[in-house]
């Protein structure tokens, strides 16, 4: 059977969902061979083993931290050249689809970016990928040199599948090029416990309606009876309520959980481009007429300020 | 010695508009008006700022796209942007990413350049990859999503808040730099950057003149192929209920029927 190059997306050897998504889809088209980088690279094996990889390359060097992304992408392209893959999948972060471009362009191949699903065609894989806000779904493949494919999170069931998972140390000699942009300095995320937002089944965002930092406890306090991740709006963003990484959109994250829950937002286009393929739309707005309730299962045309502290109440009273 | 700094900016359809695919499954141009892709602003408005620092800079806009792509040039041109580049061939009708980085390349060089600026992603397609692989094909440094920047002798720093941290990066120049929605404000055209923009060069250049051949572009020679295009359906519509005093204990019911409680 073919062989498929997995890459890792792990912090300090703890495997994040959409690898382990990857595994799945990656096993719809042949048998997924894994790549995990930097410290606690030869962690991953258990896990990744637990869902499907046949085999797990590592490598650990100081220019993966010391150096922006062509480190990486040498040890992808060396993976690849030991593997002959025959298609080559990366998670759909940001610095995920910078470096399955440059290996793109390097093996001489297409690349389709954002791909929501994944199965095997009579031409190669077929991957599917939602355009223009989401309001199109579209069919494409790579047809030219081996396909490379980025995935969003959630777009495949994490699925247990033992596999042997054998550990293999992989060479990289890095090009000139690796050493061209300096990491100088790194300020850590801090953490808040919270689901983190591209992977999480619920997220609660808040909007322009939250009106204000200091009220944004009313949103995290419904996200957190419901153990959510918490979503904002650029506007939210943009006056300086929330942090930027949190912001859902266009320019933000994109999310796909099972549920989304929007208090205060509008709906413009451009939030809608980044939480439209959730399950299940939730929104609470004052304005009837706000563009948001076009998209929702169920929506509260109300003050958020008397709707989600009523709706937190009630959840922690049903779950008891 | 000056400064040479190409923005590459693309000509994309209106995203509050009616955005759909062509026949050819290509994007649809003639439904929809096309205008300089918002983020671009943020990459011609930091080039503006970087240009007012250095002693001594030029500023070119530089496009791959239709003829009313010039629009898009205008514009940029009009922020304040000194000339212009147009790749314009009807070969190059249906490109992909590889493609259009390939033109973009060579044109680049082409046109000489110490910086390069691109915005974080497009509008219409959204890759975000395309300032990486343009890094990769004209051999130098990448220094993308920054939400800040700065030119300094012969280096360029600048800070990108990923996921999981926010890096402090630094590489000299020749380099790729793309910036974030996050990087600062795009000033509005003044009347007189608008009217000193119609004096301003536009140069036009086809795939001769960058020695691409046709086979290397276009939707025949793309390295993707779309195969089909659907209009999602839409949603089926919900239930919306005014809260009348409860509406929060009737959502809480609506989402325990849906089994998330
Ligand atoms: C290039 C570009 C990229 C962008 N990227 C993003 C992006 O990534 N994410 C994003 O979100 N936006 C993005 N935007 C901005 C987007 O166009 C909207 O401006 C933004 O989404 C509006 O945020 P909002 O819905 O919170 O605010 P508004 O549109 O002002 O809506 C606030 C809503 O809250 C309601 N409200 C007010 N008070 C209450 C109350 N007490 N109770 C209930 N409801 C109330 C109002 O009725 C209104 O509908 C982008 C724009 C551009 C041009
Ligand atoms: C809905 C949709 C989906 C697509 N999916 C794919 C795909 O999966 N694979 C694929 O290979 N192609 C795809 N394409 C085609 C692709 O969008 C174009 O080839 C495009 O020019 C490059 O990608 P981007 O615009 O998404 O670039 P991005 O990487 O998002 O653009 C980043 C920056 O590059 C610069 N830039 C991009 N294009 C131009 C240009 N023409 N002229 C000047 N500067 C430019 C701008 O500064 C821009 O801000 C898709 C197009 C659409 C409309």
């Amino acid at each position: 059977m073919a062989e498929v190059l997995v890459y890792v997306d792990h912090v300090d050897g703890a495997v994040r969902k959409p690898t382990l998504e990857l595994l799945t889809l990656a096993r719809r088209i042949g048998e997924p061979v894994a790549l995990a980088l930097g410290a606690g690279a030869a962690d991953t094996a258990a896990v990744l083993a637990e869902h499907g990889a046949v085999k797990v390359l590592t490598a650990d060097a100081p220019e993966f931290t010391e150096y922006l992304v062509v480190p990486k992408v040498d040890a992808l392209q060396a993976a690849y050249d030991a593997v002959s893959p025959a298609a080559v999948l990366v998670p759909s972060s940001a610095e995920g689809k910078e470096i399955a471009a440059r290996l793109a362009v390097r093996i001489g191949s297409g690349i389709i970016t954002d791909a929501i699903d994944l199965e095997a065609g009579d031409e190669g894989p077929v991957a599917t990928q939602a355009a223009f806000a989401a309001s199109f779904t579209t069919k494409s493949r790579v047809s030219k040199g081996t396909p490379v494919i980025t995935v969003k999170p959630n777009s495949a069931p994490v699925e247990a599948a033992p596999a042997a998972g054998a550990v293999e140390a992989l060479a990289v000699t890095f090009g000139a090029l690796a050493t061209g942009t300096k990491v100088v300095s790194r300020t850590p995320r801090e953490s808040t416990g919270r689901p983190e937002l591209t992977e999480a089944a619920i997220v609660v965002s808040g909007g322009r309606g939250v009106n204000g930092a200091e009220n944004f406890h009313i949103i995290e306090e419904l996200a957190d009876s419901l153990g959510a991740a918490v979503g904002a709006s650029r506007a939210a963003v943009d006056a300086g309520w929330y942090p930027h990484s949190n912001q859902v959109g266009q320019t933000g994250k994109s999310v796909s959980p099972q549920l989304y829950i929007a208090s205060g937002i509008s709906g413009a286009i451009q939030h809608r481009a980044g939480m439209q393929t959730s399950k299940t739309i939730v929104a609470i707005n004052k304005d009837a007429e706000a563009p948001i309730f076009d998209l929702v299962d169920y929506g509260v045309v109300g003050d958020l300020f008397a709707v989600v502290p009523q709706l937190t109440e009630e959840i922690k009273a049903r779950k008891g | 010695m000056s400064l040479r700094i190409v923005v590459c900016v693309k000509y994309v359809p209106d995203a509050t508009g009616d955005r759909h695919f062509a026949d050819d499954l290509t994007v649809d141009r003639d439904d929809v008006d096309g205008l300089l892709s918002e983020l671009d602003e943020y990459a011609v408005e930091q080039a503006l700022q970087i240009a007012d620092e250095a002693d001594d800079a030029e500023i070119t806009v530089l496009t791959v796209g239709p003829e009313d792509a010039k629009d898009a040039l205008r514009k940029a041109l009009s922020m304040g942007a000194d000339k212009a580049i147009h790749v314009e061939d009807d070969d190059l009708h249906g490109t992909d990413v590889i493609g259009t980085s390939l033109v973009l390349a060579k044109a680049i060089e082409k046109a000489g350049y110490d910086l390069v600026i691109t915005g974080m992603a497009s509008t219409d397609g959204t890759m975000g990859v395309l300032p990486a692989i343009l890094a990769e094909r004209l051999g130098v440094p990448q220094v993308t999503l920054l939400s800040e920047v700065k030119v300094e002798d012969g280096t360029v720093t600048g800070r990108r808040d990923g996921d999981s941290a926010s890096e402090q990066l630094e590489a000299s120049l020749p380099a790729v730099v793309s910036v974030t929605d996050q990087s600062g404000e795009a000033r509005y055209p003044s009347f007189k950057g608008i009217m000193a923009a119609k004096k301003k060069p536009v140069e036009s250049w086809d795939l001769e003149e960058l020695e691409i051949e046709a086979d290397e572009v276009g939707l025949e020679g793309s390295w993707t192929a779309v195969d089909s295009a659907a209009q999602r359906p839409a949603r089926t519509a919900g239930t919306i209920v005014k809260d009348e005093g409860e509406g929060g204990k009737a959502l809480a019911e609506f989402l325990a029927g849906q089994k998330f409680i």
